[in-house]
Formats: C-alpha cells, structure tokens, sequence
C-alpha cells in the first residue's frame, strides 16, 4: 500500500505548487502590476457591487440596495435615544422657566426651580452626549456579517449564520493572506526602491523618481487593504509651498491621501519598523520627523513648518488639525499650530462608507498591529476623498477663528457634526474654565448685569474659556 | 472582544425594568447600551469615574450633586437596575400614572438635600448656591438669598424645607415639562 501513499502525496505536492503558482501568478499580474503602472481593472468596484448584492440577498434590507455611497448616513446608524432641543442660551431658558420678560432686576431673583435647568441638562448629557460618542466607532442599523459590528441583532437565523460562516472563511482564508502578502510587499519595496533612489547625484531626478515610487508603493498599499477611493474634486489638489489639512479618523487615512498625490508627512519618530520606514522615506523626500522632545516646543515646530512651505520646490505638508483620531461622524477642535503659519490651506474631507468595514482607530482598545489586522480582514474600506478649493486667512481673523473656517467647510463636505470640542477630550479632563463660564451666566441670572462689575475685580484669573482651551 | 448589549441583558430582567419603570423594551436596549458604553471597566457597574468622563457633565456647576442622585446611600458603584431607576424620574409620565416615588421634584429636591435628612437646611441650601455661582456672588449676598428663599418656602417654623413645602413652592412651575426628558420610541 505504500506505492498508493506515495502516489497521493505526490499528486497532493504537485497540486498544492500548482495552486500556489497559480495564486501567485493572479495576484502578480492582477494587482501588483495595475499598482505600479497606476492602472486599475475595476475589480473592487465589481467586487463592492457583489457584497452589497449578497447584504441586500441576506438582511432583505432596503437600503443596501444602492451602489453609490450616499454620504448623509442618518438613515445607515441607529437613531438617537432622546430628542434634542436646539441648544437655547442659558438665559434665554431661565427666562421661559421664570416666565418674566427681564433678568434685569436689582433684587437677586432665585428660585428653587432653577435647579430643574441644570439637572435636566444633566441628566440629558448622562443619556446621550455629544463628545464620548465619538470615541467609539458608529453603530450600524443592519448587520453587514461582521461579528464586530454586531451589537443589537439579536434575531440572526440559519440563512445568516451560513452566510457568516462562508463570510469568515472568505475573509481569513483567503483574502487576508492576499493582503498580507501584499503589505508586506509594498512595505519591502518602499524600504529597498526609496534606499536605492536616495544614491542618485541628480537632484531632479531622485525627486522625480522618489516620488514615482511613494505614488506605486501606496498604490500596493491601497490594495492591500481593499481600499475603493473616490476622488472628487481633484482640481483643487493641493500645491507646493502649501499645508493640506483633513479630518483624522485612521493612521489610514495618509495612505489614502498620498495614494493620489505626494505629501510631506508631519510626526513623532518612532522606533521599530515605523522608525525604519519613517528613516527610509525621508531619505529620498523632504519629510518632517520630529523628536518626542522636541514636539512640546512649539516655536521649533512652526520654524521648522515654516521653512518648509517657504521652499517652493518642496512638497505640502499634510497635517491632521485634530491631533487624535475621531470616528468619522464629527470633525472636532482644530488645533490653531498650523493655521499659525500663514501659508494657504487645502482643506480635505474624507468620508468612510461604515458598510464595508468601520475604519476608525479606537487607539484604547487596539494596538496597531491588531488595528491592522481587523482592517485586513474587513470586507473593505471604501471612502470618498473631497479636495475643497483653497482658503487663505482673512484681514482681521485670528488663527482660531481661521482654524475654525476651514473645520466648518470640511464638516459641510463631508456631512460630518461640527463640534466645538477638544479631540483631546478622549483622554484629558476638561478646562475648568467651562464650567466657570456656566457659572458666571446663572450668577447674570440672579443678580443682573450691575452687580457683575463688582465681584469681577474680586477675580485673580479673568480667563476667556475659548483662550483658556486653545492654549494648551 | 466585548459581548455586547442584548447578550448579556436576559429577557427577564428587560421585563423587570419595564414592569418597574415604565419604559418600553426598545429604550431599555438602547439605555443598555449606552450604560455598557460608559463602563469603561466592564464589570457591570458605574463609578463616579465614569460619569465624570463626559465632558458636557463634568463643565455642568451641579454635576457631581447629579452624579450623585444615582449613588444609594454611602455606595461607590451603580448596577444597571439602579441607573434605570434614576432616568425614570425623568421619563414624561402620563396623568393617569402620576406617582409619587418617580417624579423629577424627587430628585430635585435629592439635589438640595446632601445628608438625605429629609430637609433642606439653610447651609444645603448656601452650598448648592455656592456651587451654581462660583466665585461671582458674595457671601453676604448668598446668604440673604439663602434666607429669603427659606422665609418663602417654610411654612412649619422650623427654619428648613420639608418635601411637602418643597412641593408647594413648585405648584406654579410645570414640573413635568420642565424636568422631563423626551425619550425617543
């Protein structure tokens, strides 16, 4: 019987090398050679077209049924808990509470049932608040077959539980080892072409060249994470001797950017093969790394963006104003650093489809490799990408007000909730000074205008809450 | 991995809390999943940490007396039970329904009222005044507010409100449209 043992393992061999060189072969020539010359098959697009087909088939639910993304997705995420009033004045809701037309009086005017103010709003935000949402990643109506997004779906019958199964049997069987692959080759190519351009003597040249090979190598990485971008707008791509800003959710988002256009990319030095990639890239092109020392000085930072947009020939600087990342339903506080400068500013607003796979980082509860990892092995990430013609800061305004310009436009394009509040939040505890400004319009409430005057000079800090935020 | 909401909430106990409080099933699931989105630790109950991590509460001047109202007597963690229990005070309740143990003065009054004696004495009043003025109102004019306000409201003598008297000077505020917030389905 050995013979018939021997004969098996043998066809076994030969069959799984031909498997391999065949799979090998596809991925070369369907993905690897469409990435470096920068052509696409439309496979994604027709393979997006197939999942939303299989959703709709599987959750017999309406709304999958459109190819396009629709970007206002209300009608996508689980509604709110309470109805909202449109946020009224402090004053304007003391003055319905005590039904009187003036606060103006003398005689300080107090009430027991001004408490009732304070602790419904309260009670409100324990309910439903506006800042710690952001922090986690949305939550879907309807199930797209990810065990991740499935919170409320209690329901999930035999026909779902099959289309799951095949679902994670696709994902990690066979299009996450596709990824991997592909990763890790773009990643290799990055380090060895970037090391090879930066020896060329010509300076026009190895820029030219440097910057082929970051476009092919993010081109690889885009594929390896099964990214189906929409570019709208790319007239008003940003130029030379400018600083691009856009909303942060993801590290992703960098590849999707420089995926059409080459940046100079902002941040800490790292260590390990970050730091590696970050020494490779920055041999070839102009990038700005920073030491974790040196990040606190922030005239260093502003000197040393400032040189670079000065220098025409070099490329914009992409920055994230928010400083953190953010789950893509809001655009929060834009810190003023960058906005400082004086240079003009390309806003750009990015838009991630949650169907196919929520892109947002939530850096407390997954390190970057496990990030990746569920990245890789999403259906998708699809997004589109809106380059926003360029904005410069007006006679008269003030960074933060600039800062605050441009956050607006950004959060109008992208259908986001503009916030005023500090991304920073997700992390640090709020100013104080918030809660003395509450605290100052309820004393208006009780005692007027007049008698303001008076305890005011009693004050050691007379902080500006806005000033007090921005100064950090 | 995180087992999320309708896993860990059993049918029986949704039953419970809609017997007791009066909210529909859907806004227990949704309130559910909000508790567990604030219990940063997982383990099933609130602390007085986690309430505090809301930024839009935390800049509130009577944001810890409110944190507090869902805090039984001397206790440092809130289950779920306990968390429903607080938000039906504030549930709009119909007429035909109207009952004492869950209504928004309640808890108003839990507010004024620090070591749950049962009244509220001049100085639970000056210290929740103090903590809605912050430094921009006077001693002296505090405590004359403060005075005012029990000569008002005291109609027993005994320098401090009971509930009843409470109860009575709110006679001329709508309670319910004042204190209620609008649940959703």
């Amino acid at each position: 019987m050995t013979w018939f043992t021997f004969l098996v393992d043998n066809l076994l061999c030969r069959c799984l090398g031909i498997s391999i060189t065949v799979w090998f072969t596809l991925l070369f020539f369907c993905t690897i050679v469409p990435a470096v010359l920068g052509v696409s098959f439309g496979m994604r697009r027709l393979y997006m077209a197939t999942l939303l087909k299989i959703f709709e088939v599987s959750t017999m639910s309406n709304f999958y049924n459109s190819i396009q993304i629709k970007f206002f997705f209300s009608a996508l995420l689980i509604e709110d808990i309470i109805a909202k009033e449109p946020s009224s004045s402090l004053l304007q809701e003391f003055q319905e509470l005590r039904g009187s037309a003036s606060c103006l009086s003398s005689e300080p005017e107090f009430e027991l049932a001004d408490i009732f103010y304070f602790c419904r709003r309260g009670m409100e935000t324990i309910v439903d608040d506006d800042v710690t949402k952001r922090f986690s990643a949305q939550e879907l109506q309807n199930w797209n077959l990810l065990t991740r997004s499935n919170n409320n779906f209690r329901h999930i019958s035999l026909r779902l539980t099959v289309l799951w199964g095949l679902g994670v049997l696709i994902r990690y069987g066979v299009l996450l080892p596709l990824r991997v692959t592909l990763a890790v080759t773009g990643i290799s190519l990055l380090l060895v072409l970037t090391f090879l351009v930066a020896f060329l003597p010509n300076r026009e040249l190895r820029s030219y060249l440097s910057e082929k090979v970051h476009l092919m190598c993010y081109r690889i990485c885009v594929r390896a994470l099964t990214a189906i971008i929409t570019y709208h707008n790319r007239e008003n791509k940003p130029q030379n001797g400018g600083i691009c800003v856009a909303n942060h959710t993801t590290p992703i988002d960098v590849i999707i950017l420089a995926n059409d256009g080459c940046y100079s990319l902002v941040g800490q030095v790292h260590g390990g093969l970050m730091g590696m990639i970050q020494r490779a890239m920055v041999r070839s092109s102009p990038h700005i790394w920073f030491e974790r020392s040196e990040v606190k000085d922030r005239h260093l930072v502003a000197k040393r963006l400032g040189d670079h947009v000065a220098d025409k020939t070099k490329q914009p600087i992409l920055i994230f104003p928010e400083g953190t990342c953010i789950n893509n339903t809001s655009v929060m506080m834009f810190k003023k650093g960058s906005f400082e400068i004086g240079c003009t500013v390309y806003p750009v607003a990015i838009k991630y489809d949650p169907r196919f796979g929520d892109a947002f980082w939530n850096s407390s509860k997954f390190g970057m490799v496990n990030y990746l990892l569920r990245m890789m092995s999403s259906w998708a990430i699809v997004c589109s990408v809106w380059y926003l013609p360029p904005m410069n800061r007006e006679e008269g305004e003030d960074a933060v007000q600039f800062a605050n310009r441009v956050k607006a436009a950004i959060a109008a394009q992208g259908g986001l909730v503009d916030l005023i509040w500090d991304g920073g939040l997700k992390r640090a505890k709020v100013k104080d000074a918030f809660k003395e400004e509450q605290q100052k319009l309820y004393s208006k409430v009780l005692v007027g205008e007049m008698d303001q005057n008076q305890s005011d000079d009693k004050h050691s800090q007379d902080d500006n809450p806005e000033d007090a935020n921005n100064r950090n | 991995m995180g087992s999320r909401a309708s896993t860990l909430l059993r049918e029986e106990e949704i039953e419970e809390i809609k017997k007791e409080t009066g909210f529909s099933h859907s806004q227990i699931t949704r309130l559910y999943s909000r508790f567990t989105s604030l219990d940063k630790g997982e383990n099933g109950t609130l602390s007085r940490e986690d309430f505090q991590r809301i930024p839009e509460l935390a800049i509130n001047p009577l944001g810890d007396r409110i944190i507090n109202a869902f805090f039984p007597e001397g206790e440092d963690q809130v289950n779920f039970r306990g968390f429903m229990r607080t938000l039906a005070h504030f549930r709009p309740i119909e007429d035909n329904e109207k009952n004492k143990n869950y209504s928004g003065d309640f808890i108003a009054f839990r507010l004024y009222d620090l070591d749950r004696d049962d009244k509220i004495s001049r100085d639970e009043l000056l210290q929740v005044l103090r903590m809605m003025v912050g430094v921009n109102i006077s001693d002296e004019q505090l405590g004359s507010i403060a005075d005012r306000t029990i000569q008002e409201a005291d109609t027993n003598g005994d320098n401090s409100i009971s509930f009843n008297e409470f109860i009575k000077v709110l006679e001329k505020v709508d309670v319910e449209q004042k204190m209620s917030i609008r649940f959703l389905h």
